[in-house]
């Protein structure tokens, strides 16, 4: 008898987002939301500050997500959201998973003092930090997530950033979260494996989301998911997982690094940068892949 | 109960008979009793409530507003800078029309660093949407707290109680502690109409436009322009369970006096002291203190100040830089077109907690009765120039 096949799909089916968002075409922060719900299912809770999100849901009165949000300030997603879970503990819903919900100026600028409050006090929430590596939603802006070389409306070309990305993950580590891991949009299957373990565990958990942004990073919509890939396999935006700010491991390991030059070269955003610019760029991607591996154990 | 207790004990006292379920509060001097009593009441289990020790005033704010929207009854109290830090937050809390109770300790602003009274801090915060009310004892302020949850959880508006800093946060005077049955008669737990959960999903606080956010401004007005009537008719309730008036505007001495003082907080009690010491010298004064001051009680004012032919000094303890004393400018507009040609004068003084005595109320009193309008707008008393 002839053994039917069958396609097995490798991301839970349902939708808890729907069409009609707000976004631009190719946007990345929208398919991290997808896939974070599709890990933590209907009894979720978002508390969302200004960012891109604050807008791709809709405006009052509709929003395109099937879960509750709390629109919060900008710099309060881990404070409103150590609140809102503490409220509703209170009225005796402690099933509900309470997820700060930010992009990286709300997490690594404005809202970093209140997320290290929360962390320091092992609040049980889930922090997700969507990173697009500027303030798009105003408009491009440079935020202390921006690469070293990158094009933002504050950071002309004539004056680029000159400054190292701020290493969130080791200032989270320091924190000794139970539970913190990086993630793409490019890898959608082990981004739900780490939103569910983040779901199962009890206390503060960190999710940082690489998020490709067209209109930001000059790139064209269709690349989106290669940015999220390239970002990986480059050694740029290394994927792992940490427990207490120890265990890291690394979840998609890349036998041979892929040039830098790969992943620049499809955005707008590097293209004024010099050979020997980029060559810089490429010296500190190396230098970071060295230390997160040896920091996994090689 | 009778028990002696200081200021910040009141409030937190309050909040416990309340029955506050969270509590997000920061330290800042002089309000610091408060969150200790309040932390050692959620340790012991006298108060079922988790109190989340927050990195900051602003943190404090944000926590209390989810947990408001959660559906649960929250408090916290703060100070001054932590006040002023928390400012964004007061207008989220007020147009999310979130009921969280606040104690707020009047405190002068920097620089130089002060930690006495002066009412600048609260008064900075007028127009964020917030119940103000203004206490001048301690018992006062337990009974403020009480009834301020019910007022702001019945109108989804958030209410601030203030106290003078260490005239009043850490003076001890008798208090009568309620039972705790008797307060959950008068104040039953609260059951939002509307919260977030997740059993219904929704979306509080989005983008708005100009198509709906007018309305949505137009009704919280409506909503809180019903305080006065509800804080009086609960005032009326409490009084007939506990047996202390909870008013509007305390008068005293006020319906035959010739000269009326307007005050708020502590300086309403020294008013009081005056209006005696005046009236044995032949003077008839007497006292208005606002216990309730946003939403601005302009009915209850203009019924005490009644009618002309008689002298009005406002006694400010704050200062509106550059314009003249607060509760000064908002007296003389809500008399304005209601009392034909009463003088008003407008006195500054306290300020950065400078003590305001007896000899500055007659001091005011001698000024008043002489001076001719129009006045000056501001008569500085106490003040080295």
């Amino acid at each position: 008898m002839k053994k039917e096949k069958t396609m097995k799909l490798t991301l839970p089916v349902e939708e808890y987002m729907g069409p009609g968002h707000l976004a631009c075409q190719g946007c990345g922060a929208t398919l991290a939301m997808r896939y974070v719900l599709k890990g933590l299912g209907p009894k979720t809770a978002l508390c969302i500050p200004a960012c891109c999100w604050a807008v791709i849901d809709g405006p009052f009165p509709y929003s395109c997500l099937e879960v509750s949000i709390f629109h919060c300030a900008f710099e309060t997603a881990a404070s409103s959201a150590s609140g809102l879970k503490a409220g509703l503990e209170m009225v005796g819903d402690k099933e509900t998973t309470v997820v700060g919900w930010a992009g990286d100026g709300g997490t690594f600028d404005i809202g970093l003092q209140a997320l290290s409050g929360a962390a320091e006090r092992n609040e049980d929430i889930l922090y997700v930090c969507y990173d697009n590596e500027a303030y798009m939603n105003t408009g491009i802006q440079r935020s202390s997530a921006t690469p070293y070389g990158a094009w933002t409306t504050t950071t002309p070309v004539k004056h680029f950033k000159n400054r190292p990305k701020k290493d969130i993950n080791a200032i989270m580590a320091a924190h000794r979260i139970p539970y913190q891991a990086t993630a793409s949009i490019g890898y959608p299957e082990d981004l739900v494996k780490k939103v569910k373990k983040a779901k199962e565990t009890k206390g503060t958990r960190f999710l940082h989301i690489y998020s490709p942004c067209p209109a930001g990073w000059k790139s064209r919509p269709e690349d989106t998911v290669k940015l999220g890939r390239l970002a990986v396999q480059t050694g740029l935006f290394p994927l792992f997982e940490m427990e207490y700010g120890e265990n890291c491991k690394l979840s998609i390991k890349v036998k041979e690094r892929k040039p830098l030059a790969d992943y620049v070269k499809l955005q707008g955003r590097f293209r004024h940068l010099s050979a020997e610019e980029l060559k810089l760029m490429q010296e500190e991607v190396d230098a970071r892949w060295a230390r997160i591996v040896a920091q996994c154990g090689g | 109960m009778k028990k002696v207790i200081m200021g910040n004990h009141a409030l937190s006292y309050g909040a416990q008979l309340g029955r506050a379920q969270v509590v997000a509060a920061y330290p800042i001097t002089p309000q610091t009793q408060v969150v200790e009593l309040l932390s050692e009441m959620c340790a012991d289990k006298s108060l079922d409530a988790k109190f989340i020790k927050v990195e900051s005033e602003h943190s404090a704010m944000a926590a209390c507003l989810g947990a408001s929207l959660a559906g649960a009854r929250t408090f916290t109290a703060t100070s001054s800078h932590g006040l002023a830090l928390m400012h964004e937050l007061l207008h989220w809390a007020a147009i999310g029309r979130l009921p969280v109770v606040m104690g707020n300790i009047n405190r002068a602003m920097a620089p130089g660093w002060s930690i006495w009274s002066d009412q600048n801090d609260s008064l900075s915060q007028r127009d964020t949407g917030w119940m103000q009310y203004y206490c001048a004892s301690n018992q006062e302020v337990l009974d403020t707290t009480i009834q301020a949850f019910k007022v702001s959880e019945a109108l989804s508006v958030p209410g601030m109680i203030m106290l003078d800093a260490f005239t009043l946060s850490h003076t001890y005077e008798v208090v009568d502690i309620p039972e705790q049955e008797k307060v959950d008669a008068f104040l039953p737990p609260f059951r939002p109409k509307l919260r977030l959960s997740s059993e219904d999903p929704r979306a509080f606080g989005g983008l708005t436009s100009p198509e709906h956010y007018f309305e949505l401004r137009y009704k919280q007005q409506k909503d809180i322009e019903k305080a006065p009537a509800l804080v009086a008719e609960t005032g009326k309730e409490y009084e007939k369970l506990f047996g202390r008036r909870l008013e509007l505007i305390e008068g005293y001495k006020n319906e035959d006096a010739e000269l009326l003082f307007i005050t708020a907080g502590t300086t309403g009690y020294t008013a009081r002291v005056a209006v005696d010491a005046l009236r044995e010298e032949g003077v008839k004064a007497g006292n208005l203190r606002f216990r309730l001051f946003r939403p601005f009680p302009f009915a209850e004012l203009r019924r005490l100040v009644g009618r002309s032919g008689r002298r009005v000094a406002v006694v400010d303890r704050n200062l509106s830089s550059g314009c003249n004393g607060i509760f000064f400018q908002e007296v003389k507009s809500a008399l304005y077109g209601h009392v034909d040609g009463m003088p008003i004068f407008g006195y500054v003084s306290g300020l950065g907690g400078r003590d305001i005595a007896l000899e500055h109320f007659r001091e005011i009193a001698a000024d008043a009765l002489k001076r001719q309008p129009p006045a000056e707008e501001i008569v500085w008393i106490g003040v080295r120039k």
